[in-house]
């Protein structure tokens, strides 16, 4: 592979390696749910991972900001190594921001202040700047009137853009996204992955498990295809939606392409 | 890092098993004991607590207790422990009062019928349910004469009724009528007939305001004054009525809670099929509604049961009464803890079975909600 | 043409049954009727029985001395003093345990409740079992339990237990030292309520720091330790002039100090034991119900697990845990009644017992416990009313 070199000294690569996963593996239990996961990801590039339902996707990526802890192997984000010390997982948080299936919006707090509430309380960011940045993010998911509402009173695509510009509040180097649409009714879907393209256009660096083929060849430096807790393959959009390398992807494929 | 390059093909790595301390008996203490500090000392803590308790009270409960001493003296002289020989003396009669002795076979025979009563409603499986129904809705009147006597049976008055017999008897009656009278009652508060609505809450509201003890009172005292003059009106009759009443106003609350549940579509639909109030109620509506609430039901059941316990400020022989009337007896003196604490295991095992009852049935509504 | 005959319609007998309209009113006539034949044959019998058994009626009795004595009164009161004073008397003490038990029982049910989520095996299987073991059992018998146990289990005063020096535990009660306020108290008074004011001053204070600067204060810390330190000042600053009333043994019972009965102790024991573990079950739920996507997602954020649990999981899980939380309050109160068995004076025992036993006057007796308790439990439950109705509101 070719981050066999990458892996020696991952710290001093920290300039451009985003993220840099040495194998990891992990287990629910006595299930071996990640095996040997090797993956850099640069600054600045784009992730799509996907692959058959409970491949360990959502594992993967939830490692990625210590939701889940992996048992062996080493997962280095934006130059700090994730250990049990609450610090390193503190910081690593602050610099990730996740985007869920289910756009987890606190209920009882407006979508402003939704927004504002980790800014003040981890970066002790000022109300008045808090909502001012909280504002702007809003005005960029393009739904800067919906301020003052609470989530349940939003429809599931505006809520998902409230997620995403709630992530954003925090200024995150690396967004990772678990299926940002798949909760969606079809006609919310344009408007969130639209929202995303934007975001990649800014150049974040983005994980997206997502099966939104479109968006992939879109925006996707690097498409990954995850099975049985494994990365089978990985391509460029072009190579490998055109050219699939094993029977597993090319069954995939044809799946979800035909549906 | 012993095998971070990339040991096995994509898509051929074996699964292996978790590295050693995530494992088994070791891991499984790491995570659930010894988690943190915080927890590690919450667990020594915990031991520590069970140590001083447990060994002091099998001591007391079990090693140093005496079973077959004749009187309390005879059993402080023996050992240290417990006395359960007064609850075994006393046994029949904390468990029938003073029901005769030779007819005491009629209150083993009702409560076998009630346990066979009882499988068609607790158990759907049971075999023959249909029938065996039938029998369930007639035993109220079997063991109504059974008990009190009557169809060439020896009358027995209710005075003697007493002990676990008596628990059960008002637990069940009230149970039993409280549940259509609760019904009614949430039915009522629903109602769009105002009058009938406003009368329903004034009566729940009243009875949810107000202790039961009160009630009680207003039962053994008040009465009199409520009835023509000179009419006698059995003390155990008036309880089980107050206890029926008091009971329904919490089951009407709880199924209150049940209706709201159900949408409004299904009201709607039903209207739209062209079914009356009744038959749109009991239906469609009331047997979801019934569903949702059967937790709250039982947990109002469980409430009623340990509730009997009160009686016994008013002067009925429950077991809470006769065992006031043996520590009366100076043979036995002082011995109220052992007396209470039989009591409490009778009522644990009762009320815990019941809520383990309705958590089964919860567990199997769920089930069958996920279709 | 039918909307003409609808226009004058026209009774027939039958439209009781067969027309909606009809029918409605005809059933509420049928209950109205019904109700007032039912209230005016209960006073029209309970008129009668009063005549025949020349008992007369009023509550005039209530200024008649009770000749009885509480040990145990909020106010003073003696054998001379009147019924209507018994009653206050009783209202207090039912106040009295009402609010200690409140206070216990949702210390205790909150950490029960938390403890029986924590990730700890062992802590979380003991407080199953002390769920399951105090909610299982009648709480009479639990209340009778613990008296029978201080009663008879515990040495006399000469031989009392003393867990900490100054405290003393024996079948006549629990016996603590008690404060004496001498001349000069009133300065810690002020100093307290001042400290108060302080500490809300500086709440709002840290709030306006935050939202301007971002700086953020440990208010609650900060509030604590100056409602603490304050009063401390002005105790030394104004001479001591509170002393603690220590208690001695004298004879066979204790002198000075603040003594709990008995009947007190098993009371609040028994009340705060068997009603914190319902609350337990309470705060589980509630804690429970709100979803671990939300503790995902804050911590995504970057939010530490404390300031999850006080930002985004107790202010959900409290709107869950309030309104059975308050039933159970009331639930409390209601069973405080059960004080009668072991003969701690409040509300039933006094006006609905020895009062009622010594005038016979059971009717006016009885309805002025009723009343009480009525007005108490409705006004609560409509403030709850209001308070569901408005988070309902804002919420949606
Ligand atoms: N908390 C958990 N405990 C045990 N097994 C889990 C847990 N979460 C996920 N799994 C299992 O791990 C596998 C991978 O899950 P996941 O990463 O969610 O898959 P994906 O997101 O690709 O659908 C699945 O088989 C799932 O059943
Ligand atoms: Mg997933």
């Amino acid at each position: 592979m070719s981050e066999a070199a990458a892996h020696v000294m991952p710290q001093s690569q920290t300039d451009q390696v985003a993220v840099q996963m040495v194998g990891v593996h992990k287990w629910y239990g006595e299930f071996h749910v990640l095996k040997d996961i090797n993956l850099s990801v640069d600054a600045g590039e784009r992730i799509v991972i996907c692959g058959p339902s409970g491949s360990g996707k959502s594992t993967l990526i939830r490692c990625i900001n210590r939701l889940e802890e992996h048992q062996r192997g080493q997962i280095v984000v934006d130059g700090v190594e994730l250990t049990n010390d609450v610090r390193k997982i503190d910081s690593v948080r602050r610099e990730v921001g996740m985007v869920f299936q289910h756009f987890n919006l606190f209920p009882h707090l407006t979508v402003l202040e939704n927004c504002t509430l980790a800014p003040i309380w981890v970066k002790k960011t000022p109300k008045v700047e808090a909502e001012e940045i909280a504002m702007t993010y809003l005005a960029r998911v393009k739904i800067p009137e919906q301020a003052t509402k609470f989530p349940g009173q939003l429809s599931g695509g505006q809520q998902q853009r409230v997620a995403i510009a709630r992530s954003l509040c925090m200024n995150p180097k690396i967004m990772l996204f678990d299926e940002p649409t798949s909760a969606l009714d079809p006609e919310m879907i344009s408007e969130v992955l639209d929202v995303m393209v934007g975001l990649a256009e800014s150049g974040m660096t983005m994980l997206c498990v997502t099966h939104e083929m479109g968006f992939a060849r879109k925006v996707a430096n690097r498409v990954i295809f995850m099975d049985g807790g494994e990365i089978i393959e990985q391509n460029n959009p072009e190579e490998f939606f055109n050219n699939p390398q094993s029977d597993r992807t090319k069954l995939f494929l044809s799946q979800i392409l035909h549906n | 890092m012993t095998d971070a390059t990339q040991t096995h093909a994509p898509g051929t790595h074996p699964d292996l098993p978790p590295p050693l301390g995530n494992r088994g008996a070791i891991k499984w203490m790491r995570e659930n004991l010894f988690s943190s500090p915080t927890n590690t000392v919450l667990t020594l803590l915990g031991i520590y607590l069970i140590y001083l308790a447990i060994p002091p009270f099998l001591d007391w409960f079990i090693l140093n207790a005496v079973f077959d001493a004749g009187s309390r003296a005879e059993c402080w002289e023996r050992a240290s422990g417990a006395c359960w020989s007064v609850v075994i003396v006393r046994f029949d009669q904390l468990v029938y009062g003073f029901y005769p002795v030779e007819l005491r076979w009629r209150v083993d025979l009702s409560a076998v019928l009630l346990a066979v009563a009882l499988v068609p409603i607790l158990f759907d499986k049971a075999p023959y349910r249909r029938g065996w129904f039938v029998f369930s809705l007639i035993y109220p009147v079997i063991a109504f004469f059974l008990l009190w006597g009557g169809l060439g049976l020896e009358p027995v008055e209710s005075a003697k009724f007493g002990g676990i017999m008596l628990t059960v008897l008002i637990g069940v009656t009230g149970i039993v009528a409280s549940l259509p009278l609760g019904i009614v009652l949430a039915l009522g508060r629903r109602s769009e007939l105002l009058v009938l609505k406003v009368i329903s809450i004034c009566f729940i509201e009243f009875i949810r305001g107000v202790p039961l003890i009160t009630l009680l009172f207003v039962a053994s005292t008040l009465l009199n004054y409520f009835l023509p003059p000179g009419t006698y009106f059995d003390l155990l009759l008036r309880v089980l009525i107050m206890v029926t009443l008091f009971s329904a106003a919490y089951i009407a609350e709880v199924v209150r809670g049940g209706l709201q549940a159900i949408p409004r579509g299904q009201f709607e639909a039903a209207m739209a099929m062209g079914l009356s109030y009744w038959k749109m109620m009991g239906l469609v509506v009331l047997p979801q509604a019934l569903k949702i609430s059967i937790p709250g039901i039982v947990n109002t059941f469980i409430g009623l049961y340990k509730d009997t316990t009160l009686v016994v400020i008013i002067g009925l022989l429950d077991p809470l009464g006769l065992s006031q009337s043996i520590l009366a007896d100076s043979k036995w003196q002082g011995l109220s803890t052992e007396l209470y604490i039989f009591i409490a295991i009778f009522f644990f095992i009762s009320c815990f079975s019941m809520s383990r009852y309705s958590i089964y049935l919860e567990n199997k509504l769920h089930t069958g909600h996920k279709r | 043409m039918s909307a003409i005959e609808y226009q004058a319609p026209s009774f027939k007998l039958e439209d009781l049954w067969t027309d909606r309209r009809w029918r409605a009113i005809f059933v509420q006539i049928l209950a109205l009727a019904g109700l007032f034949a039912f209230l005016a044959y209960i006073v029209n019998n309970t008129i009668n029985n009063l005549q025949t058994l020349g008992i007369e009626t009023g509550y005039g009795f209530l200024n008649d001395p009770s000749s009885y004595d509480i040990s145990q009164t909020l106010i003073d009161y003696d054998s001379r003093s009147t019924h209507g004073r018994a009653t206050i008397v009783g209202i207090l003490n039912t106040g009295l345990i009402a609010l200690c038990g409140i206070i216990t029982a949702t210390l205790l049910g909150f950490t029960v409740g938390v403890l029986r989520l924590s990730g700890n095996w062992l802590i979380s299987r003991m407080m199953y079992c002390y769920v399951e073991f105090t909610r299982n059992v009648p709480l009479l018998l639990q209340i009778l339990l613990w008296y029978a146990l201080v009663v008879h289990s515990l040495p006399r005063p000469k031989n009392a237990l003393e867990p900490l020096s100054g405290i003393f535990l024996s079948n006549r009660g629990l016996v603590l030292p008690g404060p004496e306020f001498g001349s000069g108290s009133w300065i810690i008074f002020i100093a307290l309520a001042v400290a108060v004011a302080g500490a809300i001053a500086f709440r709002r204070y840290a709030k306006r720091i935050q939202e301007t600067t971002g700086k953020i204060y440990p208010v609650i810390s900060i509030s604590l330790s100056i409602i603490v330190v304050l009063p401390l000042l002005a105790y030394f600053a104004a001479g001591q002039p509170v002393s603690l009333n220590w208690p001695a043994l004298s004879g066979f019972n204790f002198k000075g100090g603040l003594t709990l009965r008995p009947e007190f102790l098993a009371l609040w024991f028994a009340l705060t034991i068997y009603t914190a573990s319902f609350i337990s079950e309470i705060v589980r739920a509630g804690i429970q119900s709100v979803s671990h996507g939300q503790t995902e997602a804050s911590y995504a954020l970057g939010i530490r697990p404390n300031w999850t649990m006080r930002l985004v999981i107790l202010p959900q899980a409290l709107r869950v845990i309030l309104p059975p939380l308050i039933s159970q309050y009331l639930n409390l109160t209601k069973n405080s009644s059960l004080a009668i068995a072991v003969g701690y004076m409040d509300i039933v025992a006094t006006i609905g017992g020895i009062s009622l036993n010594q005038t016979g006057r059971a009717l006016e007796s009885m309805s002025i416990v009723l009343a009480i308790y009525l007005t108490f439990s409705l006004s609560i439950s409509m403030v709850m009313n209001w308070y569901n109705k408005r988070v309902a509101l804002v919420e949606r």
